[in-house]
């Protein structure tokens, strides 16, 4: 759906279904480089069971005009602007990698829009290693390969999807290629330098972690679940941080379980 | 690629042949792939069949949509041709047949090279002229040609990696170009390359389809195609492609290229294609392709040393009035072969034989080693005259300009020893030589 937040156009995608005043809410944030189209199984699957979907393109991701927003933050404001604007919330909002730390940052910012937190792929801080920082930085496709490897586990970059026909380690690497290097490396360094005091969140949260995650470790994750307050946590055996496209069954299993389809 | 931005190493070309798309089976550890030989698959409950239905869960429903054996073949040359997904087809002709109706509607154009499989060529002249659809077919070494036949109802540039039979090597990455730069996607027939000589989503090309039949399977066992998405092309930055970016009524007003990013193709062509026209494979197929995909590495090779041996003979020999094989420093393509093809022009080659058709009938008579038949890519050497079986419903005209000589022998050299091969030739020319009294 598209709308204009602050003069320049937005997209969200429903889940292919209109809006409904009064219906329960969920926002779905994705993670650098991507768009809404990585939740397009559960964004599908809630707007089924009677929610409004907010899967939104960030600025400068997907079908969102840029510029692109240089802090979690103000990502976190943009996303508020959307909801309020729409006229919905209290809403339970859904982040991966990036998304979560957007999905923390909505929930300190503005938190009579959110009841409800799922964080998947989260690690606090959420520290980019240098090498991939440089490669995004001097606009070289490395950085995609490296993010798109590092983001999968031995078994996801050989195969075996659950999705029949899918190669979900290509398909990761053509989602980042959609996304200009700069935009890429702004939302890197957003995430590199995003502080929070999660342990003053009062929220209720669920965090879902891969054990063969190599970009937000398994216990990085646990750590970031120890620290909340109103915390609790899924692990998906064998899956890494690609996991939308590794176990897309078992992350929508947990999510209808916590938001209580 | 700089050293100072490398890239970490990923799985290597011959173990994707052997691992992409399957890991040992969870519940009794099969190593092989099982064949998972049943029609429809059950449902825990009402909800998760309606997810399935609904596109919210990955699984399988009916073996016409999808199938567990079937999916790690497809996954298997996606992974080989650097694509987002594919779809095994019940032949080569249906991948084509699906790869085309995903696209172009009646009322649309296609741009193809001329020199083509006689089946294709049958499928784009006339079947499909039959549905509206209208295509214009062109030299397959001149670009401008392509360019000049672009209509403003054009949806797809199509063209064979080699073309069949007289061997010529399809520009991709110049046909890439002049496509991207009519917003129009380029798929390529790359049967007779494999993705081991070849990916054509890396020089360029959006879609890629195979026989697997052929050299994928190795074997001759079976009839199966794939099509393969690279996910490189952006349906909606085009704005030529309503079934990509319109709502589809068939499928609840689902918009493709606004659901799936990159993988807007190749989910429509499962959700409509295979599931309206149905061309699916057996799941027995998959499984004996898979045998061969593990092989593949290694049996192009072969094909490929057995080929220049024999060209190289064949090229010298009294009896041979030309040959063509794009391996040859002669051809007119060596140099983009070697480019696009740099381990090897792959294992099929024509040459005419001097005393015109009735030495061409004769040759192929007398050989005893190679397969008389209409079929390439086969573990066996096997020849066929083109003028009277793959192309025999063209006229005289098609045929020239199809590059076809009425004496045009073509081979597809197999994985024999190349000793016994070159005997073979040389017993057949001598009886030619004497039964035509050349």
């Amino acid at each position: 759906m598209r709308t204009s937040i602050g003069g320049k156009s937005a997209f969200f995608g429903t889940g292919s279904r209109s809006l409904t005043p009064g219906n329960r809410t969920i926002l779905f944030v994705h993670g650098a480089g991507f768009d809404h189209s990585v939740w397009v199984m559960p964004a599908r699957y809630f707007a089924r069971h009677g929610f409004n979907v907010i899967a939104a393109d960030l600025p400068a991701h997907g079908r969102s005009e840029g510029p692109g927003l240089d802090s979690v933050e103000a990502m976190a404001d943009w996303l508020a602007a959307l909801v309020i604007q729409e006229g919905l919330g209290p809403l339970a909002a859904v982040g991966h990698s990036m998304g979560s730390l957007v999905v923390g940052a909505l929930a300190k910012q503005h938190p009579q829009l959110v009841d409800k937190i799922v964080l998947l792929g989260a690690s606090a801080p959420m520290a980019v290693g240098p090498p991939l920082l440089e490669a995004a930085l001097d606009d070289h496709p490395a950085a995609f390969a490296m993010a798109n490897t590092w983001s999968h586990s031995t078994k996801g970059r050989l195969g075996s999807a659950q999705n029949p026909g899918l190669s979900n380690f290509v398909s990761g690497e053509r989602w980042l290629e959609r996304m200009t290097p700069s935009t890429y490396h702004a939302d890197l360094k957003a995430c590199n330098d995003f502080q929070l005091s999660w342990d003053k969140l009062q929220v209720k949260a669920l965090i879902i972690a891969g054990t063969e995650d190599k970009m937000t470790p398994l216990r990085a994750g646990m750590s970031l679940a120890a620290s909340l307050t109103n915390g609790q946590t899924v692990i998906l055996q064998g899956s890494g941080h690609a996991m939308l496209s590794e176990q897309p069954n078992e992350v929508l299993d947990a999510l209808a379980e916590f938001i209580n389809v | 690629m700089t050293d100072k931005h490398r890239p970490p190493p990923s799985p290597g070309f011959d173990t994707l042949t052997l691992h992409a798309g399957q890991s040992p089976d969870p519940t009794t550890g099969a190593r092989a792939v099982p064949i998972y030989q049943s029609a429809s698959f059950v449902f825990p409950d009402t909800d998760f069949a309606a997810g399935l239905f609904n596109i919210e869960r990955a699984g399988h429903v009916y073996s016409r949509l999808s199938n567990p054996t079937n999916a790690v073949l497809e996954e298997r040359m996606a992974a080989l041709e650097n694509g987002v997904g594919s779809i095994v087809t019940a032949s080569g002709q249906a991948a084509m047949h699906l790869a085309i109706v995903t696209l172009v509607s009646a009322g649309d154009h296609i741009v193809s090279s001329r020199s083509l499989y006689g089946g294709t060529h049958n499928l784009l002249e006339y079947t499909l002229k039959r549905f509206g659809i209208e295509t214009t077919f062109v030299d397959p070494r001149d670009t401008a040609a392509f360019g000049a036949a672009i209509q403003p109802n054009t949806k797809l540039i199509f063209g064979e990696i080699l073309g069949n039979p007289g061997l010529e090597v399809l520009p991709i990455p110049a046909l890439a170009e002049l496509a991207h730069s009519h917003d129009l996607p380029l798929l390529v027939d790359a049967t007779f390359a494999t993705p081991y000589l070849c990916q054509p989503i890396e020089h360029g090309a959006d879609l890629v389809m195979h026989s697997a039949t052929k050299f994928l399977s190795g074997h001759g066992v079976v009839i199966g195609g794939v099509l393969v998405d690279g996910g490189t092309f952006d349906y909606e930055a085009s704005g030529k492609f309503p079934t990509m970016t319109d709502p589809y009524d068939g499928f609840h007003d689902l918009v493709f290229a606004e659901e799936f990013g990159p993988q807007a193709f190749i989910t429509r062509a499962r959700k409509e294609g295979i599931r309206d026209f149905g061309a699916c494979m057996a799941p027995m197929t998959a499984f004996q392709i898979l045998q061969g995909i593990e092989t593949l590495p290694l049996r192009m090779q072969k094909h490929v040393s057995n080929t220049e041996l024999l060209v190289a003979f064949l090229a010298a020999h009294e009896m041979v009035e030309s040959i063509s094989y794009p391996g040859m420093e002669e051809h007119p393509d060596y140099k983009l072969a070697q480019s696009l093809l740099p381990k090897g022009a792959g294992a099929v080659f024509s040459f005419v034989i001097k005393g015109g058709r009735a030495a061409g009938r004769l040759f192929i008579e007398r050989l005893e080693l190679f397969s008389h038949l209409a079929n390439i890519g086969d573990a066996k050497s096997l020849v066929i005259h083109p003028a009277s079986t793959t192309h025999h419903r063209m006229d005289a005209k098609a045929l020239a300009a199809a590059g076809v000589a009425e004496g045009m022998v073509r081979i597809s050299v197999g994985l024999e020893d190349p000793v016994d091969l070159t005997a073979d030739l040389k017993q057949a020319f001598r009886a030619v030589k004497k039964g035509i009294g050349l």
